[in-house]
């Protein structure tokens, strides 16, 4: 009970700190569209409109009023989820993003699971031969690949797999789950997992190699420990601690999505989405998703730091 | 961190042959970006001196497009008698005879390869490491600019201006780092200036979290607290006392953020949010490069890649060796 009073207040005391960040990124938004954006009012009109219509459009924005009033309306219509439409397709901001997580998500758990079960292995069986060859010849080729942009891997990815080998369709999507994650997802995620395995395996190694060096490791093998409980009982046990912390700093981009992955295979996702919003200057979809994701970001951390006490029972929230 | 810190540093630089060696690609790098801000090289980028698509010099001539067109077979139809334009045809006639074009003879191959218009992409790949690296290494000096300012202050002096920029790096770090450069490439122009300042405004906290605990360490030792003693004023202790002992921080941290900010200048470049139209980077490259490769064309998927690959690979090992020569205690 005691514990899970403290979780309780704790819990509390971490959401109530949430709230000056909160504002201050709706304070960040509202200056970056309001103080430095174009004027909305011309940028719904578009260039064929009258003076007069552009008047009613900022009469009807309220952009007339001075930018205190401007800020209230702006922080109500976060607090009330009431962002209206988007600009570009009259489509309510909210239908957009309930309807492009999905397409996403399709993408981005595959894809974030994949990376996480390849990395990891690899990764411990590296640094525990670290100075072997296999070892430098992994650095030597992950730094290689980190050197060639993203945009290389997918133009030439969907040109090989997808027009010259013809294994995959280069693009496309289906209203049915079950044939995307059988046709249209699988050249997208291995060409994304290619690619984030490089970062992923160095960082999770030098997690690896942390722990490896410890006396404690040293403690466990001479006691007349078995190498296996020596490796996975400790040794990964405690790397455990930093490779979550960094798997909490990428959830959040499992809802942005890989964006590149996105346009270059035309999936109707939530990226394209932000992207489509940015070259048509649809200033209400890139301000939801920002704040929105700010929100999702800081509970994501929190649940993190929840979760430290579970695989590490020495932590102590306060 | 006196001289002596600095010399040892760059001897044990001197005898690292991987980080001297990747230095001097570097530096060709380097000496390439100066002779071209200056005109002196790859100046003619821009000019369509090939044929559409020219092969590269090592491939030979390609076959002639418009020799692969047969020629139309047959007696020609005379439409005389429908078409509305007949009574026109002696006029039309005199007329063309009046004007005169000349087919201006353009190059069979390039040194490796045209672009669609016939540029060389050769002078591309020269023309666009500059914009690229520039771009980078700017966005790098800003960030790292503000990063080091605010961490300082926030470091050195805590309190309610501390706070007040803790909050600030919250605000900054609760937004997935993507789309806050999505947030601020909405609202600014298109153009080099543009990247350099959305980069640098969203780039700082890295900087600015290892700043920040550096002179939260430092403003506590002995050297510091012996500077306020003979009455050094706060800004003398944290510029003239401790920013030279955090300076290989800060050093480092510029080296890593340019190569970071290179990949997300082509990036951006690529998606139509970075350099206009009328420059040319190893992001814009890749962006006509993406529909070439059906065609069979890969020069300018390859040189893009190439200089690109060989710039950052340099790049980085060479900050790696930096990190090891500065800080011999992180090894």
């Amino acid at each position: 009970m005691i514990v899970c009073d403290s979780v309780s207040s704790y819990l509390i005391r971490r959401i109530w700190q949430m709230i000056p960040t909160l504002l201050g990124v709706i304070l960040l938004v509202f200056v970056l569209f309001h103080v430095f954006g174009g004027d909305p009012a011309e940028i719904i009109a578009g260039q064929n409109a009258s003076a007069q219509q552009v008047d009613v459009i900022r009469q009807q924005l309220g952009l007339n009023q001075p930018w205190w009033i401007q800020l209230w309306i702006f922080f109500r219509e976060v607090v009330t989820f009431h962002w209206g439409d988007s600009w570009a397709t009259r489509e309510p901001v909210a239908h957009i993003f309930f309807t492009r997580l999905p397409a996403t998500l399709t993408i981005m758990v595959p894809l974030f699971v994949m990376t996480l079960v390849l990395s990891v292995p690899i990764a411990l069986g590296v640094a525990y031969v670290r100075g072997s060859l296999t070892d430098r010849l992994t650095m030597l080729v992950t730094t290689m690949a980190l050197s060639i942009s993203f945009l290389v891997y997918i133009i030439a990815g969907q040109w090989l797999f997808g027009f010259e080998f013809n294994w995959f369709p280069i693009q496309g999507w289906s209203p049915s789950l079950l044939t995307n994650l059988a046709v249209y997802v699988p050249l997208p995620v291995l060409l994304a997992v290619l690619v984030s395995l490089s970062p992923q395996v160095r960082l999770y190694r030098t997690f690896f190699l942390d722990e490896i060096g410890q006396d404690y490791v040293r403690t466990a093998r001479a006691k007349g420990l078995t190498e296996g409980r020596v490796v996975f009982r400790h040794v990964l046990r405690n790397a455990l601690i930093p490779i979550l912390t960094d798997i909490s700093l990428q959830l959040p981009g499992l809802f942005v999505g890989s964006f590149l992955i996105e346009v270059f295979f035309s999936i109707p996702g939530l990226g394209r989405e932000v992207l489509l919003a940015v070259n048509r200057s649809d200033y209400p979809v890139i301000q939801a998703t920002t704040i929105y994701l700010a929100v999702f970001t800081m509970l994501i951390n929190l649940v993190t730091d929840i979760l430290y006490r579970v695989v590490d029972p020495r932590v102590v929230l306060k | 961190m006196s001289h002596g810190v600095w010399r040892q540093a760059g001897q044990r630089l001197w005898h690292d042959r991987i980080g001297m060696g990747a230095l001097l690609v570097v530096g060709v790098f380097g000496i390439m970006v100066v002779l071209v801000s200056l005109h002196l090289l790859a100046a003619d980028w821009a000019v369509e001196r090939g044929e559409h698509y020219a092969n590269p010099t090592f491939l030979g001539p390609g076959p002639d497009d418009l020799a692969l067109i047969e020629p139309p077979a047959g007696r020609l139809l005379d439409l005389t008698a429908v078409d509305p334009l007949a009574p026109h045809y002696a006029d039309i006639e005199r007329r063309t005879r009046a004007l005169q074009t000349t087919l201006k003879p353009r190059l069979k191959t390039l040194t490796f390869g045209g672009d669609r218009y016939g540029r060389d992409v050769l002078k591309k790949a020269i023309k666009g490491s500059q914009v690229s690296i520039v771009v980078g290494l700017a966005a790098a000096l800003v960030a790292t600019f503000i990063g080091s300012l605010l961490g300082a202050f926030a470091g050195f002096c805590g309190g309610l201006i501390g706070d007040a920029l803790e909050w600030l790096y919250n605000v900054f770090t609760s937004v997935p780092y993507i789309l806050l450069i999505f947030a601020f490439a909405a609202v600014s122009g298109r153009g080099i200036v543009s990247v350099i300042v959305i980069l640098g405004l969203t780039g700082w906290t890295g900087v600015y979290r290892l700043i920040r605990a550096e002179y939260l360490k430092h403003s506590t030792r002995e050297y510091v607290r012996a500077a306020e003693a003979i009455g050094a004023p706060p800004l003398a202790r944290m510029f003239g006392h401790i920013l030279p002992n955090v300076s290989h921080v800060i050093l480092v941290q510029l080296s890593l953020n340019v190569v970071s900010f290179i990949k997300a200048e082509v990036i951006l470049s690529f998606l139509g949010l970075g350099v206009s139209v009328d420059s040319v980077s190893w992001g814009t490259m890749l962006n006509e490069a993406q529909s070439e490769l059906i065609l069979g064309k890969w020069w300018q998927l390859t040189a893009a890649t190439l200089f690109m690959a060989v710039f950052v690979t340099a790049f980085s090992v060479f900050t790696d060796s930096l990190r090891d020569a500065l800080d011999p205690k992180l090894r």
